[in-house]
């Protein structure tokens, strides 16, 4: 069964559910329903290196949000995405980020339902963060993710909070088309995955975690069974003159850290992970800091530094990642002016190669209700070793208008 | 009833000097400044918790306007700075990103903040109080519980204010360094000891802004909450007026209400 009509399920699952609720919602308090409309181009300052790529593209999306509160402790959420790509077939796509039923009181929550987790303490990279896939064509820094089917049960304590998932369905990562800008020299073909596990997507993923604060100290600490988010890329030969990658998905183990802390004006995080299960076991980190001069030249601006590094165990070449052995350093400029003036500017560098990916992303609202974001990457002297090299020649401007009611 | 003896008069003799009377025992400015910031504080102990929704409106030196809409809810710790959850409705594009603060009475606070499209929760740094709480002119040294022990006081003077008589006293961070401010004069009235005006001086002495604090109404026949509260920046020529409304005591808040969990389902 296709990734595909798996969504019509969750559609019609979610519809169903709604339509449930408003029948029963006699004694409701309180019902929102949010819309976001966004128009993105793209320009492309070079021509792609692949054939049928183009200079630019342009693109609209929906997300329409829908919040419930049946009685007091017990919520519906809903969020649902679709987008309408114009280039990029697989781009156009829609998605359930959400669709939850949440139950609490004071010693427990339970959620059921299509949601979204999210783990982890650094900026640049997510390593720890594996609840949820990738919906890659959205975004480049992968923080963009697909809904994905849980029963999620919370239990906090004093001494913090202990977690347990049951994922019950995996979610395939998207990957851009032949047409798409922005990926791997021979365009992964996601209708030919390949599962390690004989259940495919059906594999029943599993698990825990513990949250804490202690003192100036913010830990979490997991366990996860199940299907590795994270495709192998292997080689497919559809026909003896079109070649293409299939995604293969193992069973892995993974234990996983994440740390932030405050010490004085600084601000420390950390991640790392330790996975079994494929060919081997291996490890990998990122961790570094932050730091924010508040008031900067006695204007009300906020400059924060920050500085990471990535090193992963197979950085000896088994199974090349982009991030290896890289360093990251950044600027954050807030102007904290009414329009919330944000400039980001990012800079990947890869030590032994020197392959650096340059990003800067500028943010604002216009009015009340509109927000326009500037992103721009640039991919310098990349090399041909690199796993990113498929990137070299896909600099990129991207503007995007996105209206809110 | 133990008959008067000896000894418990020798006691009370021995206690009479740390009970001052103000009209035998001389009191120094800076014990005045200190008893009117804990007599405050003391008026305003046994609250329990509040909400409260707060429109926020920032304005530029042009007089061009922008609002946002928060929801508060606040818990009072025994013996430590409140615990507070602050949740944004508007603008639209930060509806529902949320604070949560642990005030704490000596060092830092400690506070988280939940960013909603990525439901993240992320640590944030309050070292530094001196930075703007969501680009208006409130820092987050402004915005953040009031515990006494944050500041030292000097008594200045008492005087008639809005026509009612006040004390005015001077305040100084502690934590000099990481606070915007080189001091504060308050006038707090003396019938109710509520805040009336603050005024803020820079780093540099000069004058920073002026804080009015308008509209007082009583709550459970005891504790005092403003309508009103505006800030306005003398260097820069903006303001910013926070419109309290809906307040709500002691509605059975906890501590779980304010921890990371309760924070990821804040709407």
């Amino acid at each position: 069964m296709s990734d595909n009509t798996i969504f019509q399920k969750y559609l019609l699952t979610g519809g169903i559910c709604l339509c449930f609720l408003f029948l029963f919602n006699c004694n409701s308090s309180a019902f929102e329903a949010d819309t976001e409309l966004s128009v993105q181009g793209f320009l492309f300052l070079e021509n792609g290196a692949w054939p049928h790529q183009e200079s630019y593209s342009a693109s609209t999306a929906v997300d329409l949000e829908i919040y419930h509160e049946i009685l007091n402790n017990f919520h519906f959420s809903m969020e649902a995405f679709y987008r309408i790509d114009s280039l990029d077939k697989e781009r156009t796509h829609g998605d359930i980020r959400v669709a939850e039923l949440l139950y609490f009181n004071d010693n427990l929550e339970i959620m059921l339902g299509v949601g979204r987790v999210f783990w982890g303490a650094t900026e640049f990279v997510h390593l720890v963060d594996i609840i949820n896939q990738t919906d890659q064509v959205e975004e480049l820094d992968g923080e963009e993710k697909l809904g994905q089917p849980m029963i999620h049960l919370t239990v906090p304590r004093n001494w913090g909070a202990v977690e347990a998932f049951v994922l019950p369905w995996f979610r395939e990562r998207t990957f851009p088309g032949e047409n798409g800008r922005l990926r791997t020299p021979l365009p992964v073909d996601t209708d030919r995955a390949v599962y390690e596990s004989g259940a495919e997507q059906s594999h029943i993923d599993l698990a825990f975690r513990y949250t804490t604060t202690m003192g100036n100290t913010d830990l979490g600490l997991y366990y996860f069974n199940g299907t590795a988010r994270d495709p192998v890329l292997l080689l497919s030969q559809n026909s003896p003159s079109n070649l293409s990658l299939s995604p293969f998905y193992e069973q892995i183990g993974q234990t996983g850290l994440d740390l932030q802390m405050t010490a004085g004006e600084w601000l420390f995080k950390g991640e790392a992970y330790y996975r079994t299960g494929q060919s081997r076991s291996y490890g990998a980190t990122t961790f570094g800091f932050e730091y924010t001069l508040v008031g900067i030249a006695e204007t009300m601006m906020d400059l924060g530094i920050l500085g990471e590094y990535v090193y992963d165990d197979r950085d000896d070449g088994w199974l090349p990642t982009i991030y290896e052995n890289d360093i990251m350093c950044g600027l954050r400029l807030a102007v904290n002016d009414m329009d919330d003036l944000n400039i980001l500017l990012g800079v990947i560098r890869d030590i032994h190669s020197g392959s650096t990916i340059m990003a800067i992303e500028a943010s604002r609202r216009l009015g009340e209700a509109i927000r326009l974001n500037l992103d721009a990457s640039f991919f310098i002297n990349m090399d041909s070793h690199d796993p990113a090299f498929g990137l070299a020649r896909d600099d990129f401007i991207k503007l995007e208008i996105v209206w809110y009611w | 009833m133990k008959p008067f003896s000896l000894k418990t008069f020798t006691c009370y003799c021995l206690l009479l000097p740390f009970f001052p009377i103000p009209s035998v025992i001389a009191e120094t400015p800076e014990e005045k400044g200190l008893a009117i910031a804990m007599e405050s504080d003391r008026r305003d102990e046994g609250f329990g918790d509040y909400t409260a929704n707060m429109t926020m409106i920032l304005k530029n030196k042009h007089g061009k306007e922008s609002k946002r809409s928060i929801r508060n809810k606040t818990l009072e710790v025994k013996g430590d700075g409140d615990k507070s959850l602050s949740v944004f409705d508007t603008p639209r594009d930060v509806k529902g990103t949320a604070f949560l603060t642990f005030s704490h009475k000596v060092g830092d606070d400690e506070q988280w903040l939940y960013l909603p499209a990525l439901k993240r929760v992320k640590r944030i740094n309050s070292r530094n109080k001196s930075g703007s709480f969501m680009g208006s002119e409130f820092s987050y040294e402004d915005i953040a519980s009031q515990e006494v022990e944050k500041y030292t006081y000097k008594f200045i003077r008492e005087e008639e204010f809005q026509g009612q008589p006040v004390y005015v006293s001077e305040s100084y961070p502690v934590d000099a360094k990481n606070s915007g401010y080189s001091k504060r004069i308050s006038w707090v009235d003396k019938a109710e000891y509520r805040l009336l005006k603050v005024e803020f001086y820079d780093r540099k002495k000069s004058l920073l802004k002026t804080l009015t604090v308008d509209g007082y109404h009583q709550y459970l026949n005891k504790y005092w909450r403003a309508d009103s509260m505006s800030i306005v920046n003398h260097q820069t020529g903006k303001s910013t007026t926070l419109l309290w409304k809906d307040y709500s005591f002691q509605t059975g808040l906890s501590d779980k209400d304010f921890n990371s969990t309760s924070l990821k389902r804040v709407r």
